[in-house]
Formats: structure tokens, C-alpha cells, sequence
């Protein structure tokens, strides 16, 4: 099991420079030239552009500026040319709001697709089940951003239930938070209710076949008890593990459509914000960090999937 | 029969054991899997929607010329329009554009703010959206293939690299990835892929999904090449390049049938969420993303410039969704696809 476990590390750190290398040399390499003469404006003169590629060492070798751009980014030196703030800071401003909406939308949609993915399989073939699949596929063609604008229309302006966007921090008002923070979470969830509860009745018709159940039933078991204790239990680890990933890409700033159509100045907005300014070292920042989350958690679940599952770490 | 059927009802569905009844026998599985197709008619239903959607789309230059007599740029903002008797104009002082008239000769589902004809741009654009997502899905089914069938068949050095690389890709989110690759090119460009060509956006986007391709595909060859039939093809001294193409590619056929409209339905997906954020295709170009960004600040003036775009790419995406899993049913009861979004 250690050994399981170093090998899996090792090559999460090998994924990781090799993440920060390919980042740096996107951004880097952004043609267009010297970045220099960008900051520079228009009308400056050789001998300025000369003075910010030296303040800024974009005349040094790549290598220096990879080392030198990595060692800004993680100690929170990194600024932005464009719009002048600390990159490290305004991504930490980020965090609670794209926090809250990973948590509760993470929740929402973990909880919303087993109930629904269960019941489509226990009834497969029959008429909920047909609903349900129509129900999950429109929510897999569901763009967030025009989900979004069709709630704050409807909800938001024509209803007048909801405000229409936004993010209040918890410590401000529990209840504003809330109920900021509902349409944005819905709007998230569906994608994802409608992918996992597909996987998850595909699973269950697979597990339902399986010898032990099979016993299950046969030692008298009832049907609640077999569809909890032993379909369930097993058909949820593929369905546990996509939700670890998943929410890892959303806290780094993967819901960048939902935060921007409700404007909740999350990680996700700074990045879509970047995008506009063609604020590089900030998009690279955000970039990296959610990739390296990504990496990381993607390795813990291998980690703890072995220990549950031997047959893995074995392997 | 009754007595097997019993036993086996609870693995293979009804519809599938009747079929087997009357079929006689030798049917190869594209047959097989053609006539499970035909029975499913939902699927059948989305399919000839998608294609009606196509079909409209690739005529919106008719529909422009020799209907509207517009062009998908052209903008007309002091102008005027006679709508039931009572001449309105198209972009109010108030700069509200005119919601839809019904009329096709005129801004039949109504003008944007700088009084360009939304039924005009709705076709252009989804011409756009179709075209990306489907040179995408080219992009990505052709790496994918190539990559995974090299790095399963010779395993070793080359597979670790093939893999590290698709798993550095794998760890950025699509958007975000898409985003960065977009801006990049948009801004300078490679070669022949600068500005505000539509090729930047669908290389983008065939680039991001790549790995979630080749990865199953990777994994199905490598089972594939310990199958004795690649053993005797060996033994018959095929070369390599033989037997990868002879005798496992047509082996992974139903897996990139399957995969085909999965990437598609995904690809037109994030061609709108970079172009709704700016980073896909360039204004005054259209496409569906565009529109929605565009139409989404004059909300809730004007919703209908949300709603028109927005229900042609949830109508295109839904029917090459349902047709997919149609066709996966059909060909593979029991296959199990997965791709991220």
C-alpha cells in the first residue's frame, strides 16, 4: 500500500511540472511579441520598452522566466500588468463565493442525481424511467450561461422570487446568502444531475446482475435491504469518485459560465474578467492552480481507492 | 424457450431475446444493430430533427437573399419597418430593439441592438456553431484514434509519454483550457490559424477533448491486441501498421461510432460557452454563443434575443444527445461510454 501510494505521488508531481512547463509556455508563448511592448502602450519609445523588459525580465532566457513566473505565482508576488492587483490575492477574494457555490451545488447535485438515477433504474423500461432519461439528456444540452439568463428572466425579473445575482457572504446574512446563492446553484447542479444520475443507472443495472445480489435476495434479505446495503453501496464509488473531481474543477474556478451569468466575483468570474483584458499572468495563475487541484484530488482518490479496493492497488 | 427465458430474463431484456427469435441466423451486428435502431423511435424522432436543423442551417444564405434581404451584418438602426399597418422602428430611442414581427420577409423573430436581423444570424450562426463542432469532432476522433491506437498496441516508452501528455491535457477543466488556447490563438496565431477565423475555436476545442477519447480507446486496444486473432495475424508476419489497421481498428469501430456524436453534442456545447465568454468565435461574426452574450445584457428588456439562440443550440445539442444514446443502445446494450464535460 505505501508503495501504492509514493508511485501514485511521484508521478502526480511528474503531471504537475509538466502542468506548469505547458501552462507557462501557452501564456508565454502568446503571439503578438514582446510583452513588453503591450505594456508599454502604443506610443512608447524603444528606450522605455527596453526599461519594463528589464524591470520585468522579459529579455532574460525562458527557463529564468519559467522559474522566476512559477516563484511570483506561488508566493504571492505574482501582479497583474493590466489591472495592477496581486493575483494570489484577488484569487483568495475569489474563494468564498465560488466556495459556496462548489459546496452547495456539490451537494445538490450528488444528493438530487443518486435519487434519481436510483429510481430510474429500479424502474428501467418503464414509463419513469423514459421520463427521467429525457429529463437527464435535456439537462446534458443545458448550456449554464442560457439556463442562467432563462432563471433570471423568468424567476428573477417576471416573478420577482429570487435576486437576480450577486454574492453575500455568509457572515453578512445567512438568509441573503441563501437565497443568492439558489438560482446559481441550480443553475450548476442540472449539467451535472443529468450526467450522474445517467452513470449511475447504467451502474446499477450492471450491479444488479451481480452473483452477490443475487444471494442477497436469496438469504431472504428485503428488497429495501438489498437496494441499500449492496446495490447502492457498491454502485456509488464510480459515482463518489466523478464527484471528487468534479467539484475539485469547480472550487479552482471551473464554473466560470455560472459565476459570470450571476456575477458572483468568484475565481471563475477573475478568470472570465481576464479573459477581456487579456490579463495573461492572471488566466495563467487561475489556470494553473485549478489544474494542480485537479491533479492532487485526483490522486488522493486513487490513493483512498485502494485502500477500500485491493484489487487496485494489486494491480 | 419459455424455461431459458425465465432463467436469463433477469440479463438480457424481452425486446432483445424476441428479436433473436425471428432473426435468422448469421446477421452481422451492423444489422443487428440497424434494426434495434429503427425500433427506437425517439431516437429516430431527434435524429431527423438535427438533421432538419442542419438542413436549415446550411440555407441561410437562401433565406437571407431571396427572403429577408439581409445580410447576418448588416445593421439598420435608424431604420423602420411596416409591422400589421403600423410602421415601428427596429431599434426604439430608447435603443430597445423590435421583438419578433412573424412575418418572414422582415425580422420575422425581431432585430438585435444594432438592428441586424435575429432570424438572419440565428441560421448564419448555427452554420457556424454545426461547422466548428463538427470540424472538432474530426480533429479529436482522428488524434484520439491515432494517439490511443499507438500508445495501446506498443505499450512501453511511448504509450507512458502518449498518456502523461493526454493526462496534462485531462487535468485542465475543458472551458478553462479552451479558454486559454482560444485567447492565445484569437490574439496572435499559429500559422494559418489567426483571428477571427472559425478554425481557431474548432481547433481548440478538438484539441481539449482529445484525451477523453483516446483514453478508452487506449484501453480497448490494449485488451484487443492480447486476443488471439492479432496473435495469428502476427504470426503470419503482418507488420505492425497491418494489424493495427486490418485487425483492431475495425474492432474499435462501434467504440468511435459511439463516441462520434458524444463529441459533437459536447463540442457545439463549448464552442457557445467560449464564445459566450469571448474567447471562441470573434464578433460581428454569429453563432449561437455570441448571440446569447449579446442578447443576455438586454435582459429583461428584450429576452427574446437570449431565447431565440439559446433554444436553437439546447434543440441541436438535446437531438445528437438522444440520437447518440439511441445509437450506443443500439449497438452495444451493455457499453458504457463516459466523457466529461
Amino acid at each position: 500500500m505505501g508503495r501504492f501510494a509514493i508511485r501514485r505521488l511521484f508521478s502526480m508531481a511528474g503531471v504537475m511540472i509538466a502542468i506548469s512547463i505547458v501552462t507557462f509556455l501557452l501564456f508565454a508563448a502568446i503571439p503578438g511579441g514582446n510583452p513588453a511592448n503591450r505594456l508599454a502602450g502604443r506610443l512608447a519609445n524603444p528606450e522605455e520598452v527596453h526599461l519594463i523588459e528589464v524591470k520585468y525580465g522579459f529579455n532574460k532566457p525562458l527557463y529564468v522566466q519559467y522559474v522566476r513566473t512559477m516563484k511570483n505565482i506561488f508566493t504571492g508576488q505574482a501582479y497583474s500588468y493590466q489591472q495592477g492587483f496581486n493575483v494570489l490575492t484577488e484569487i483568495k477574494a475569489g474563494i468564498p463565493a465560488t466556495f459556496s457555490l462548489a459546496l452547495g451545488a456539490g451537494i445538490i447535485w450528488l444528493l438530487t442525481s443518486i435519487a434519481v438515477g436510483t429510481l430510474a433504474a429500479i424502474r428501467a423500461g418503464k414509463y419513469t424511467d423514459r421520463l427521467l432519461t429525457v429529463l437527464s439528456m435535456t439537462g446534458v444540452s443545458m448550456p449554464p450561461f442560457f439556463l442562467g439568463a432563462v432563471l433570471i428572466y423568468f424567476v428573477g425579473y417576471k416573478l420577482n422570487l429570487l435576486p437576480i445575482g450577486n454574492f453575500v457572504p455568509i457572515s453578512q446574512s445567512p438568509w441573503e446568502w441563501f437565497k443568492h446563492l439558489l438560482m446559481p446553484w441550480f443553475t450548476l447542479s442540472v449539467l451535472f444531475i443529468g450526467f450522474y444520475s445517467r452513470v449511475l443507472r447504467s451502474t446499477i443495472l450492471d450491479t444488479i446482475n451481480e452473483d452477490y445480489i443475487r444471494t442477497a435476495r436469496a438469504k431472504g434479505l428485503s428488497e429495501r435491504q438489498v437496494l441499500f446495503r449492496h446495490i447502492l453501496r457498491n454502485s456509488l464509488i464510480p459515482i463518489i469518485s466523478l464527484w471528487g473531481l468534479d467539484l475539485a474543477q469547480v472550487i479552482g474556478g471551473g464554473a466560470i459560465l455560472t459565476e459570470t451569468v450571476y456575477n458572483l466575483h468568484g475565481i471563475g468570474q477573475l478568470a472570465a474578467t481576464a479573459i477581456s483584458n487579456l490579463d495573461i499572468i492572471t488566466l495563467m495563475a487561475i489556470t494553473l492552480l485549478t489544474a494542480f487541484f485537479v491533479v492532487l484530488l485526483s490522486a488522493v482518490t486513487d490513493i483512498v481507492y485502494a485502500l477500500l479496493d485491493p484489487r487496485i492497488r494489486l494491480s | 424457450m419459455s424455461a431459458i427465458r425465465s432463467e436469463l430474463s433477469v440479463e438480457i431484456p424481452d425486446a432483445l431475446l424476441d428479436e433473436a427469435s425471428d432473426l435468422p441466423p448469421g446477421v452481422g451486428p451492423y444489422k443487428l444493430a440497424w434494426r434495434r435502431l429503427r425500433r427506437n423511435r425517439v431516437a429516430l424522432a431527434f435524429g431527423g430533427l438535427f438533421l432538419l436543423i442542419v438542413v436549415l442551417c446550411l440555407l441561410a444564405p437562401v433565406y437571407s437573399s431571396d427572403i429577408a434581404h439581409q445580410s447576418p451584418n448588416f445593421e439598420n438602426i435608424t431604420g423602420t419597418v411596416k409591422v400589421g399597418g403600423k410602421t415601428e422602428t427596429i431599434v426604439s430611442s430608447s435603443d430597445i430593439p423590435i421583438g419578433p414581427t412573424w412575418q418572414l420577409s422582415h425580422y420575422f423573430l425581431g432585430a438585435d441592438q444594432n438592428g441586424r436581423d435575429v432570424a438572419v444570424r440565428v441560421l448564419y450562426g448555427g452554420r457556424n456553431s454545426l461547422e466548428i463542432g463538427a470540424v472538432a469532432t474530426l480533429i479529436t476522433m482522428v488524434i484520439a484514434i491515432l494517439l490511443g491506437l499507438v500508445s495501446g498496441y506498443f505499450r512501453g516508452v511511448l504509450d507512458g509519454i502518449i498518456s502523461r501528455a493526454l493526462d496534462v491535457i485531462w487535468a485542465y477543466p475543458a472551458v478553462l483550457l479552451g479558454i486559454a488556447l482560444g485567447t492565445i490563438l484569437a490574439f496572435g496565431g499559429i500559422g494559418p490559424l489567426h483571428g477571427t477565423t472559425l478554425m481557431v475555436p474548432a481547433v481548440v476545442i478538438g484539441v481539449v477533448y482529445i484525451p477523453y477519447v483516446a483514453k478508452p480507446i487506449r484501453g480497448q486496444v490494449l485488451q484487443l491486441r492480447e486476443r488471439e486473432f492479432v496473435e495469428a495475424a502476427r504470426q503470419q508476419g503482418l507488420s505492425h501498421w497491418q494489424i493495427m489497421w486490418g485487425e483492431i481498428l475495425p474492432n474499435l469501430s462501434s467504440t468511435i461510432v459511439v463516441f462520434i456524436p458524444l463529441i459533437l453534442a459536447n463540442a457545439i456545447l463549448l464552442e457557445a460557452a467560449l464564445s459566450y465568454l469571448g474567447a471562441g468565435v470573434q464578433p460581428p461574426n454569429p453563432s449561437w454563443g455570441t448571440m446569447i452574450s449579446e442578447g443576455i445584457n438586454l435582459i429583461p428588456a428584450s429576452f427574446s434575443l437570449t431565447l431565440v439562440p439559446g433554444l436553437m443550440l439546447v434543440l441541436a445539442v438535446l437531438s445528437v444527445n438522444v440520437f447518440g444514446d439511441g445509437l450506443r443502445d443500439a449497438l452495444d446494450p451493455r457499453a458504457k461510454v463516459r466523457i466529461a464535460r
